[in-house]
């Protein structure tokens, strides 16, 4: 069974490599809109310390957003997502891999590029540690809800506003939670921990459920 | 060994068809014939198990296909509309990825002979977007011969193919009903194949 | 004797019983909302009794509450009807989940104005990111995910299906999401701006919120029964027995 999870890993990976601007993208989007914050709320030392885990999250939100748009449609296009569905394989299992594979193209990056960020609006370094752990726990999740609206929206005119507003929602909780554990990072590091081991429990439910919904989305839009 | 009772499905709010009984045996043939938009696609799919029909049911050796799903899927191969290959990935990639999720991974000299056979020497490591279309559509077929599945569902499958390739792709196809093997197929093209002996099923008034 | 349920499951059969249904509803809608606002403005004292010295203003609990209330309910029905549908792939299903959904909207909508308009003369503001004015407004987002998604789909089927799980998705989601508003912070929530427990209430003020609900409830009905009645029309336009319905009408 992992043998085929590696199998789908590897060739979206592989896929990936042979696009590389793709992947790009999705990065420099992140970097853009935390930059232009600054620009627009002024760059105040204090300001922006009191803003910068908000717009952090806001702007993997938003990458994530972005990038989810072509989790499947690429397969979806040429058919490959169809062959998919009638293999001999758990469609979960597939899903699974495929938005593993997204995750560590787009999700990834947003964690190593962390300090960078947290460099420009003046955070310690210990709070730049607990970005990088929340943002480690929480943009998986971000991926995981997002392929069940990415699943919804296949093939759809205007489906990339449309999985915004279907999705954005739900990342409510990740979003709180996510900016509250560097929030507090300020005062005392031990108080971030139920925040990070929430995020965790998040992140373990989304891993088991959220497979599920979206094979079952697919299912739906491919009739 | 493939049973089809009372189906009914629906594309929108308009009925395609309704109360369709079929039964058949290893070692046939079905061609399915009907005009555009008579619902051949859909049935082809609701036997793939891709489309929930409205009313009746699909089964396979005497079980609906919806509860035995992965074990029915090994025994499945489709070929629809589309060719489901990447264009970034080689002829050998497409098809050995192809076959480790059809749960029978294939060694790689049988990958580089089924292409081979299929008229792609020379072809086999270029990225499929470099290909033309019918030689696409060719590197989408090695999955036939690639395949142990038992039941083959092929939509429209002759289409872009030229003369040589339409040719070989009968023998497949022969060669499968002969060994025991079961195969659907739409197409708009009079082959020798279907005017031979066949199964026939008419969609449509 | 064995009810056969089924029987109206089948649109035909459930299209005149809706129509019949839809006046009486309408009634007993109008005659509530007299009572309830009667009650509310005239037989119930000036001011919140108790520790809870709030004045005339109050009275938009009357509306605002039932008015929430309403549209939490109304998201439960439409994820049932959702889900009955997605189980046993009845399309009168879908189209009741499809029929309650505007309705919810519009008391998600009322719930957040009413809640502005407490809001600024008992706080100061017509917006506070009250922890439930917060998630009644996620709430609204997604009833209108719901309908969005349902309409940028051509074909009714996935439509359906497609817009059904995402409310199924939706509620699970609903209450993690409430719970992450109101408590931001995990060791301790969030003090609630307004705190209510129903027996602390007058019980003449209680009296005319239950009403209001009761009417909200049946004007609930009577909106979903008329659009539920278009739909099934629109949708079975080629069944026979519409056609045979629409032979009447003309000659009539």
């Amino acid at each position: 069974m992992w043998a085929v999870f590696w199998c789908v890993l590897k060739r979206d990976l592989l896929l990936a490599m042979r696009r590389r601007t793709d992947v790009l993208t999705t990065l420099f989007f992140f970097m853009i809109v935390v930059s232009l914050f600054p620009l627009g709320v002024g760059t105040e030392r204090q300001v922006l310390q009191i803003l910068g885990p908000g717009v952090v999250w806001v702007a993997a939100l938003l990458a994530s957003m972005l990038a989810l748009e072509r989790l499947f449609a690429a397969d979806y296009e040429d058919g490959t997502l169809e062959q998919m569905l009638l293999t001999a394989q758990p469609l979960s299992l597939l899903v699974l891999a495929k938005v593993g594979a997204h995750w560590l193209l787009t999700g990834l990056p947003l964690v190593l590029i962390a300090p960078l960020v947290g460099m420009q609006y003046h955070l310690s370094d210990a709070q730049i540690g607990i970005m990088m752990l929340s943002l480690l726990l929480g943009t998986p999740i971000l991926s995981l809800i997002g392929a069940i609206g990415a699943a919804l929206t296949l093939g759809l005119r205007g489906g990339g506003i449309l999985l915004s507003l279907l999705i954005l929602p739900l990342y409510i909780p990740v979003l709180v939670y996510g900016s509250g554990a560097i929030e507090v990072s300020v005062i005392d590091l031990s108080d971030t921990m139920p925040y990070l081991s929430l995020l965790g429990a998040f992140l373990l439910a989304a891993l088991t459920l959220a497979p599920l919904a979206s094979a079952a989305a697919l299912k739906i839009s491919l009739e | 060994m493939l049973e089809v009772i009372g189906l009914e499905c629906r594309r929108g709010d308009r009925r395609l068809f309704s109360g369709l009984d079929l039964a058949l045996e290893p070692g046939t043939l079905l061609h399915v014939r009907g005009r555009n938009g008579s619902g051949k696609t859909t049935l082809l799919r609701t036997l793939c198990g891709l489309f929930t029909p409205d009313a009746g049911e699909v089964r396979w050796r005497g079980e609906s296909i919806r509860a035995l799903a992965e074990d029915y899927r090994r025994e499945l191969l489709y070929f629809g509309h589309l060719n489901g290959i990447k264009s970034d990935l080689t002829g050998i990639e497409n098809l050995s990825i192809a076959a480790r999720l059809d749960g029978d991974p294939v060694g790689i000299d049988d990958v580089w002979q089924a292409l081979a056979r299929i008229g792609l020497r020379g072809f086999e490591d270029l990225p499929t977007r470099m290909l033309s279309q019918g030689q696409k559509k060719r590197v989408a077929l090695a999955r036939l011969i690639l395949s142990r599945a038992k039941l083959w569902v092929l939509d429209e499958p002759f289409t872009a193919l030229d003369v040589e390739a339409v040719a070989l792709l009968q023998g497949l196809i022969a060669d499968h009903v002969a060994g025991g093997g079961l195969a659907v197929l739409t197409t708009h093209q009079e082959v020798p194949l279907t005017s031979g002996q066949v199964a026939r099923l008419d969609l449509g008034d | 004797m064995t009810l056969n349920w089924f029987k109206f499951a089948s649109p035909a059969t459930f299209y005149p019983l809706a129509g019949r249904l839809t006046r009486p509803f309408w009634i007993l809608t109008g005659v509530l909302l007299v009572i309830g606002l009667y009650w509310g403005f005239f037989q119930t004292a000036d001011q919140l009794g108790g520790s809870n010295p709030q004045k005339e203003y109050y009275r938009i609990i009357f509306i605002h509450v039932p008015a929430a209330w309403m549209s939490m309910w109304l998201y439960i029905v439409l994820v049932f009807w959702a889900a009955i549908g997605l189980v046993f792939n009845t399309r009168l299903s879908f189209m009741m989940a499809n029929a309650v959904a505007p309705t919810g909207a519009v008391f998600t909508f009322l719930a957040l104005w009413t809640g502005a308009f407490w809001g600024r003369p008992s706080w100061g503001t017509y917006w506070d990111w009250d922890p439930r004015l917060t998630s009644e407004l996620v709430l609204f987002f997604l009833y209108i995910g719901y309908m969005a998604l349902h309409s940028a789909i051509d074909d009714t089927r996935r439509a359906d299906r497609a817009s059904a799980l995402l409310a199924l998705v939706g509620l699970v989601m609903v209450p993690v999401i409430y719970w992450s508003i109101n408590c931001p912070d995990p060791t301790q929530c969030a003090a609630l701006h307004q705190r209510s427990g129903l027996g602390k209430i007058e019980s003449n003020i209680l009296f005319s919120m239950l009403t209001m609900t009761l009417a909200f409830w049946m004007y609930s009905f009577a909106t979903s029964f008329m659009r539920l009645r278009s739909i099934i029309l629109t949708r079975e336009a080629e069944a026979s027995w519409v056609q045979e319905l629409l032979n009447r009408e003309h000659s009539r």
